[in-house]
């Protein structure tokens, strides 16, 4: 019993451990090799990154993606697994807030969750439409452009829910900083 | 509203296909003659002849289960090799260095045992071949054995002979018919949706902020399918379902989810079809739904809710720490509910940074162990509180017990019992034992109520062989890796053995036909009972524990 377990053991190891992932791996490069290889971004021919990995963006010009518990180390994926109960991550989070009322001049008041927690992943490469709307009135001022003019980026960039009822309402942050460096923001 | 909505559209949908697979597999098992027999039959021929297997011979329960567990623990040998060994072997790009042997240990028993908890990030710890043969490879094995060791049990139950059939073919078919098929087909469906399938390396970039980022890549969606399919759980990186190349979309996050649902719900309609009483799946169905829905509601009001500090901060929406935008809060709810009720143990979602409230879902769900479950397993602890219930109620009216026209006696109750009671044994005992010992206590994130709920819910997703974690935890330590690693062993092994046992006594008693007096269990009366009884023993092992980690500091939360 034990030389025919493991002939099976071995046997199966060779069709399941390197059969079924190559065979799989040659069907996803010939159908579908942009989302096989990671969705990646290229300018000029150069890869900067993945529309699904959120990169950081710190000047005032650009949207920002959510906070990064590994600051969107992608070698370092994950969340910040703070205990929301406790009170410093609370003043913490409530900081942040304060922080995006302030750069709005005051004219955001309720601040979007997203937009001040940090992802699962701490890859988030979307923003709820709100959190990416209450970033407007900073990069109005930063690059010259109208707030209408930028929301009207946001509202065409968003994407809704699939089939109507799963997932949420979102805008992905690359895609909305393509658009701004299409507009001349550097 | 939406929500509401999504829950109905998904339940639905598990159902569909629940009725589907369960009808397929009740084919494959119980008859000879199988649907695509052209297709499939020559494969299996193949590797029967490759392994010297005798495809008419059928088993008692001891050889059944001695088989099963010989053949596990080969291949956990095998997988254990590859870790220590995986930076002198091919297709390592990453250039990632050997195993330790402690973790290699933990991860080798973790993924025979269908756990899938992880003391390493795979972006950092694992070679692409190290993916393939140590963590695809019990993906399937484990997934078919658990599954196998259902369907052998359900032969003892209801058949008439003690042998309960033949263990390799039970799992060359498995794999051959359902697994492979079902997770090659999910795979393509999940890199159409944007999730990443390649042998190439990582990717180093300057980001369009002039930083550097190097983004990881591999054979991830092969992975991902028999990850959901297998009810097994491990991220092929650090973020596990969170990460956007493991769950790209909320369509992804659909197929995840019903993936998860579909081995569990579809082996009680098997269950049904070989009674032949669809009614008693049903029943037994809808008596895990009712927990389930339960389970669900309460972590997403809780999360809904959110926190009443930031709230009264003007920071509107509820808890979003831990959680991805493409998710949101119902998504993620769910998928919590999903991964620890199939005690998958993947996450979209940090289960740490839940609500307290919202974390007790997950750590409740993984003490019941029985709503739905993990493939296989999750029938088998079923039927356990089948025959449990039965047993309780048959004291009530004074009749022998009868499960399926079969009277349940001595043996069975003893095996019943160590199938049991082993359960909370495996979780209490380690968790008492490493918050009072000083060195385990240093590996707490969160100390308080939250540092308890840390250790417990590391023993307890080891020994319902969930794997998820509150992941707060430093667990890549040495006590943690032994200790996790054994309690993983004993939550898989221990209950297999004693239910196959039981199953194999069984099997030689005649059923009485169309006993009157005795108790039914296809009536929605018994469904209540089995909710009832699940919920008492539950609540008798571990309210207490629960009361000092997520029940206590939730009301701390609200009334302080």
């Amino acid at each position: 019993m034990f030389l025919k377990a493991l002939r099976l053991s071995l046997v199966l190891w060779v069709l399941i451990g390197l059969v079924y992932p190559l065979v799989t791996n040659v069907f996803a490069q010939v159908l579908f090799p942009y989302q096989a290889n990671g969705s990646l971004l290229e300018e000029d021919g150069v890869v900067r990154g993945s529309l699904r990995i959120a990169q950081p963006y710190t000047g005032d010009q650009w949207f920002h993606p959510r906070p990064s518990a590994s600051n969107y180390d992608a070698l370092d994926s994950g969340g910040t697994n703070a205990d929301v109960a406790r009170a410093d991550y609370q003043a913490e989070i409530i900081a942040r807030a304060d922080a995006v009322r302030d750069e709005s001049s005051g004219i955001v008041q309720a601040v979007p969750n997203d937009l001040v927690t940090a992802s699962g992943s701490g890859l988030d490469a979307d923003l709820s439409v709100p959190a990416a709307l209450a970033q407007v009135p900073r990069i109005a001022r930063a690059t010259g452009l109208s707030e209408e003019e930028l929301s009207a980026i946001v509202a065409r960039h968003t994407v809704g829910r699939e089939l109507f009822l799963f997932g949420e309402e979102r805008v992905n942050v690359h895609e909305l900083n393509q658009a701004l460096r299409e507009r001349g923001v550097r | 509203m939406i929500d509401l909505l999504m829950i109905i559209v998904f339940v639905l949908l598990v159902t569909v296909f629940m009725i589907a697979i369960g009808t397929y597999m009740y084919r494959i098992f119980f008859f000879t003659e199988a649907p695509f027999d052209r297709l499939f039959l020559p494969v299996e021929r193949v590797i029967y002849r490759l392994s010297d297997i005798d495809e008419d011979a059928s088993m008692n329960w001891k050889t059944y289960a001695a088989s099963l567990v010989v053949t596990n623990f080969i291949m956990m040998a095998l997988m254990y090799l590859v870790l220590r060994l995986q930076a002198y072997l091919p297709l390592n790009p990453a250039g990632i260095p050997n195993m330790p042997p402690a973790l290699a240990y933990n991860t080798a028993t973790s993924f025979i045992t269908n756990t899938n908890w992880q003391a390493y990030s795979g972006e950092v710890a694992m070679s692409y071949l190290a993916q393939m043969l140590s963590i695809i490879y019990p993906m399937f094995t484990s997934a078919a054995t658990g599954i196998v060791a259902a369907v052998a049990m359900v032969r003892g139950l209801t058949g008439k002979s003690p042998l309960i059939g033949n263990f390799f073919v039970d799992l060359v078919r498995t794999i051959i018919r359902l697994l492979l098929p079902l997770s090659f087909l999910v795979a393509l469906i999940l890199v159409a949706e944007g999730a990443v399938m390649t042998l190439k390396p990582y990717v180093a970039v300057t980001t369009f902020d002039g930083t550097v980022q190097t983004i990881p890549r591999g054979p991830v969606a092969a992975y991902e399918s028999i990850k959901h399919i297998g009810t097994n759980g491990g991220g092929f990186f650090g973020a596990n379902a969170a990460h956007p190349f493991e769950n790209p979309s909320p369509i992804t996050n659909l197929i995840h989810m019903l993936s998860m649902m579909l081995i569990p719900s579809s082996l009680i309609y098997m269950l049904g079809l070989v009674l032949k009483k669809k009614k008693q799946a049903w029943v037994l169905a809808g008596a895990v739904w009712f927990i389930f829905l339960s389970m669900f509601a309460t972590v997403y009001i809780s999360e809904r809710l959110g926190v009443p500090a930031l709230t009264a901060a003007g920071i509107t929406g509820g808890n979003m720490e831990g959680k991805e935008v493409r998710f949101g809060i119902a998504a993620s709810s769910l998928f919590t509910t999903v991964t620890t009720a199939a005690t998958t143990g993947s996450v979209n979602n940090m289960h740490e940074s839940l609500t307290p409230l919202g974390g007790f879902v997950p750590i409740a769900q993984m003490m019941l162990n029985n709503v739905f479950g993990g493939v296989g397993a999750g029938l088998m602890n079923i039927l356990l509180y089948v025959l449990l219930a039965v047993f309780l109620t048959g004291l009530m009216i004074g009749r022998t017990p009868e499960i399926f026209g079969k009277k349940i006696e001595t043996h069975e109750m003893k095996m019943m019992a160590i199938a049991l009671l082993t359960h909370p044994f495996i979780i209490l005992v380690p968790t008492a034992l490493a918050l009072a010992l000083p060195g385990p206590v240093q590996s707490i994130l969160n100390p308080g109520s939250h540092g308890l709920s840390e250790v417990l819910y590391a023993y307890d997703s080891g020994a319902a062989n969930n794997g998820s974690a509150f992941a707060g935890l430093d667990a890549d330590t040495v006590f943690y890796n032994t200790t996790i690693g054994t309690v993983m062993m004993l939550g898989r092994f221990i209950s297999i053995i004693a239910l196959l046992s039981l199953a194999g006594s069984m099997g030689g008693k005649v059923a009485t036909e169309g006993n009157v007096v005795s108790l039914r269990t296809d009536t929605p009366f018994f469904g209540a009972i089995y909710v009832v009884v699940v919920l008492i023993i539950g609540a008798l092992a571990f309210f207490p524990v629960l009361a000092l980690g997520p029940i206590g500091e939730q009301l701390v939360m609200w009334f302080h």
